[in-house]
């Protein structure tokens, strides 16, 4: 079985965002990034496929040289082979257009993505992968069992669980579920130097052009002062929420 | 002296010579795969660890073998163990670096991997045969075996080589039985292999031998009741009739007193790196809590008493990483070098850490005191809350006082550093009394004024460090001359001019560091390495100048203390005064606004 993890390299969750000075990028100088932690339930998920039913695992990043470290990481925690398609794509569509490109070419059984990725959350890359092989999108995916070539699967849905079935091959949006935090791997020092050995392929991009384009970024703004107002002057805070606050 | 070495320098030769910055490593120059491993072991630590802190402070010794037993399921036993015995082979400043990670959370499992892969691996490393090697190191690499190191006795700290326990050869030879007893011994709760020190007859020295646990006549006494590292196991190990086969004798008879103290090397180093991420840690917790904790309306994180306090404990913790890495790249460099000459492996890791025995002293001196100062002024900043033991300050607090104490006390090192350097001059290896004499020969002629005002990056800093090295030559051979051979037993002395060594060591590693990263990323990237080595280097020169004073005081008199104390300002005077006070809060607006030690190098 051929397993493809699509891994985000994206900003450690406690990053302080800084945009460029025209708020139209993230400014990248200090950050530390990471597997997308949506990514590596599922990267976790494949490595115990490999682990059971003998699955080969490729990991594949679409970015600049800057994501090798990242794709590295995954390969020391248990993936076989790595694709680095090198392109700095800048919308969602692009990103599923080259790994569809890359499927298209390798057939995998299983593709997984994440649900979505921390950084921008467009929650769109495995949907428009799916849809651009046609083949099923599972998202929100929680549970996943594959005999042969059917699987049975569990996907979180508004207030509860839905249990469904597919045949091979298919695109999952993978989360928290699919394994737990506690099965999450952290990379052996044996696996950090096998990973330096594991085949790391950089392809050139299939031709494709975003499809949207992002003006600027805006942070939220910040938290106003609190007041304390004591818990017997009711007519405070009325006035308080009327006045100020105007929730009232 | 001023004289510039393109390649590294050998042991103690820093006093003497320049480097060069790009021929320096600096924590930056760390690979890709360097990194992963240090940011795996932190992630160990966060998320193993950290969460159950407080099981070291209930005395829970199982966890910390627990954690060890973890620790070699992810490898990070086996760091510098050749991949022959199930280790992985890398070089020494990894190992170095993994240390670093691993030991910040807690002075328990610092204690306990420190003894593991230092003392309780490296001599069976070093000078076993390769059937101990086969026998032993792969399972202490993997974690499968403990390993413990039995050196120090009631009667004999500091003074190791008078320990009493004896090994009388029994069988014609083919035995050994081991009588005595040895205390402190850290990880004997759970070890599996002790590696013990005994003297065989009259013999001048000690011989080490390797005893498996559950050897008969061996027994242990009970947990020691102390200050800190409460969940390090520290034992006393009784010896009675324990009969071990001639086998197990480590390195040649008389020899262990000698493997004992080139394990020290390595160990002494190891326990300056292990201080660094207390250090950073004890700051980041120190700077989240100054952001919250709310006195007069204010963040106390706003009061220039707290800021100060911020910015010293960073700049301190970036000045000791910048020189113990450099040293243990001079020491993994070294070992490599002397491989390439054709010396067996095992024989350059001991040469290699041999020649660099100077620096390994002085970092353990300095990395203890960084880690104790911080956890110092981290119970400060804490206040009421750091004096209570529901947080973690207090902890940390005790922990770190130890790292003064074993590894050869401080005072030891600081000794030790110094009559090593003069060893090494007597011996002709380096050249110090002619530099020496170039400077008392200064001191009669007529002040050079110049300005020395050639432009350039760091230009008046270096200049002022060189002058510092010509204080300390100034200082120490003037010293040596009045007191020659007897110098050994004026031990106040020896501690001023261990602590002049010291902060030039330390203030041309931030220096070098500064300068390879202006050269690398370009001046403004550099900013704040720039700027704390002008601030730290200005402080070096005010502390050099105060040892000096003292030793002069204590050794020189009439016209001859006057022409020193002359010297002594003319080579600590620094030219153009930084204002600290500005600087400090430069340096702790850049920790209060990342929340946390700002100056990791990845």
């Amino acid at each position: 079985m051929k397993v493809l993890v699509c891994i985000s390299h994206v900003p450690d969750t406690t990053t302080k965002i800084k945009f460029t000075e025209d708020n139209s990028a993230l400014d990248k100088e200090g950050v530390q990034f990471v597997i997308n932690p949506y990514d590596e339930f599922g990267l976790t998920r494949a490595v115990w496929l490999k682990e059971k039913e003998g699955a080969e695992v490729t990991v594949l990043t679409v970015g600049g040289a800057e994501v090798e470290p990242t794709l590295r990481k995954a390969l020391a925690i248990g993936a076989d082979n790595a694709i680095r398609v090198d392109q700095e794509a800048t919308d969602g569509f692009q990103v599923a257009k080259q790994i569809a490109a890359v499927a298209e070419a390798e057939k995998y059984d299983l593709i997984i993505t994440g649900r979505e990725s921390i950084d921008y959350n467009g929650g769109q890359v495995g949907g428009m992968v799916a849809a651009l092989l046609q083949q099923p999108f599972i998202n929100a995916c929680v549970g996943m069992e594959v005999e042969g070539d059917k699987a049975e699967l569990i996907r979180e849905i508004d207030g509860g669980k839905e249990k469904l079935s597919a045949q091979l091959p298919f695109v999952i949006g993978g989360q928290k579920g699919l394994v737990e935090e506690s099965d999450l791997k952290i990379p052996n020092m044996r696996g950090i130097m096998q990973a330096r050995k594991k085949p790391l392929d950089v392809r050139p991009p299939a031709e494709t052009a975003p499809r949207t384009k992002v003006g600027t970024f805006e942070k939220p703004a910040p938290k106003g002062d609190v007041k304390m107002v004591d818990a017997e002057n009711i007519e405070e805070l009325v006035r308080l929420l009327h006045e100020e606050a105007k929730a009232l | 002296m001023s004289e510039v070495a393109t390649q590294a320098l050998k042991g103690g030769e820093f006093v003497i010579r320049e480097s060069e910055a790009p021929s320096v490593f600096i924590p930056e120059d760390f690979n890709e795969e360097q990194r992963m491993m240090a940011q795996s072991t932190t992630e160990f630590i966060e998320k193993e660890v950290a969460p159950q802190r407080e099981r070291f402070e209930k005395k829970d010794y199982a966890w910390t073998e627990e954690l060890m037993k973890k620790a070699g399921e992810l490898g990070l036993l086996g760091i510098s163990v050749p991949e022959a015995y199930e280790g992985l082979g890398m070089g020494f400043n990894t190992s170095m670096l993994v240390c670093d990670r691993i030991s910040g959370i807690s002075g328990s499992l610092s204690t306990a991997y420190g003894a593991h892969t230092g003392i309780g691996t490296l001599p069976i490393l070093l000078y076993g045969t390769e059937d101990q090697r086969q026998k032993y190191l792969p399972k202490l690499a993997t974690g499968e075996w403990m390993g413990a190191y039995c050196l120090t006795e009631p009667g004999a700290g500091s003074d190791a080589n008078s320990g009493k326990t004896k090994a009388e050869p029994i069988d014609g030879g083919k035995k050994y039985k081991i009588n005595g007893q040895k205390i402190w011994i850290s990880n004997a709760g759970f070890a599996d292999v002790f590696t013990v020190f005994a003297r065989i007859e009259d013999d001048q020295y000690l011989t080490g031998f390797i005893v498996d646990k559950g050897t008969e006549g061996m027994s242990f006494g009970d947990e020691e009741h102390k200050m800190g590292i409460h969940a390090s196991s520290t034992r006393q190990v009784f010896f009675n009739d324990c009969v071990v086969p001639a086998e197990n004798m480590l390195g040649q008879r008389n020899g262990g007193f000698k493997i004992a103290m080139n394990a020290l090397n390595y160990g002494r180093i190891k326990l300056g790196v292990a201080c660094l991420d207390a250090a950073r840690r004890t700051t980041s917790e120190s700077i989240r809590y100054a952001k919250e904790r709310k006195q007069f309306d204010t963040p106390i994180a706003s009061f220039g008493a707290i800021q100060q306090k911020l910015a010293e404990m960073s700049l301190r913790t970036w000045v000791a990483e910048s020189a113990i890495y450099r040293a243990g790249q001079d020491i993994e460099n070294n070992i490599q070098h002397l491989i390439d000459q054709g010396m067996e492996a095992d024989k350059a890791k001991l040469k290699g850490a041999e020649e660099y025995a100077i620096e390994c002293a002085l970092l353990k001196v300095f990395g203890s005191e960084v880690g104790s100062y911080a956890a110092d002024q981290g119970v400060q900043i804490f206040g009421g809350m750091g004096y209570s033991a529901d947080y973690s300050m207090e902890a940390g607090y005790r922990d770190v006082r130890i790292a003064r104490i074993y590894e050869g006390t401080n005072e030891i090192n600081r000794m030790h550093s110094v009559g090593m350097l003069l060893k090494k001059a007597l011996k002709g290896e380096i050249d110090l009394m002619t530099p020496a004499q170039k400077v008392a020969d200064e001191l009669m002629e007529i002040p050079d004024f110049s300005s020395g005002d050639e432009a350039g990056l760091l230009t008046a800093e270096k200049d002022l460090l060189h002058r510092l090295k010509k204080a300390f030559l100034m200082v120490a051979g003037k010293a040596v001359m009045k007191y020659t051979q007897d110098i050994e037993k004026e031990q106040e002395l020896l501690m001023h001019a261990a602590d002049m060594l010291m902060e030039i060591y330390v203030s041309e590693s931030a220096l070098l560091r500064a300068e390879k990263l202006a050269q690398q990323k370009g001046e403004a990237a550099a900013e704040f390495p720039l700027l704390m080595t002008r601030l730290y280097l200005q402080q070096a020169a005010e502390k050099i100048g105060r040892e000096g004073r003292e030793a002069i005081y204590s050794f020189a008199e009439a016209d001859e203390q006057r022409m020193m104390l002359m010297g002594l300002k003319r080579f600590t005077k620094v030219q153009e005064p930084l204002n600290p006070k500005e600087t400090r809060r430069r340096i702790a607006a850049a920790a209060i606004e990342a929340g946390a030690y700002p100056f990791n190098p990845f």
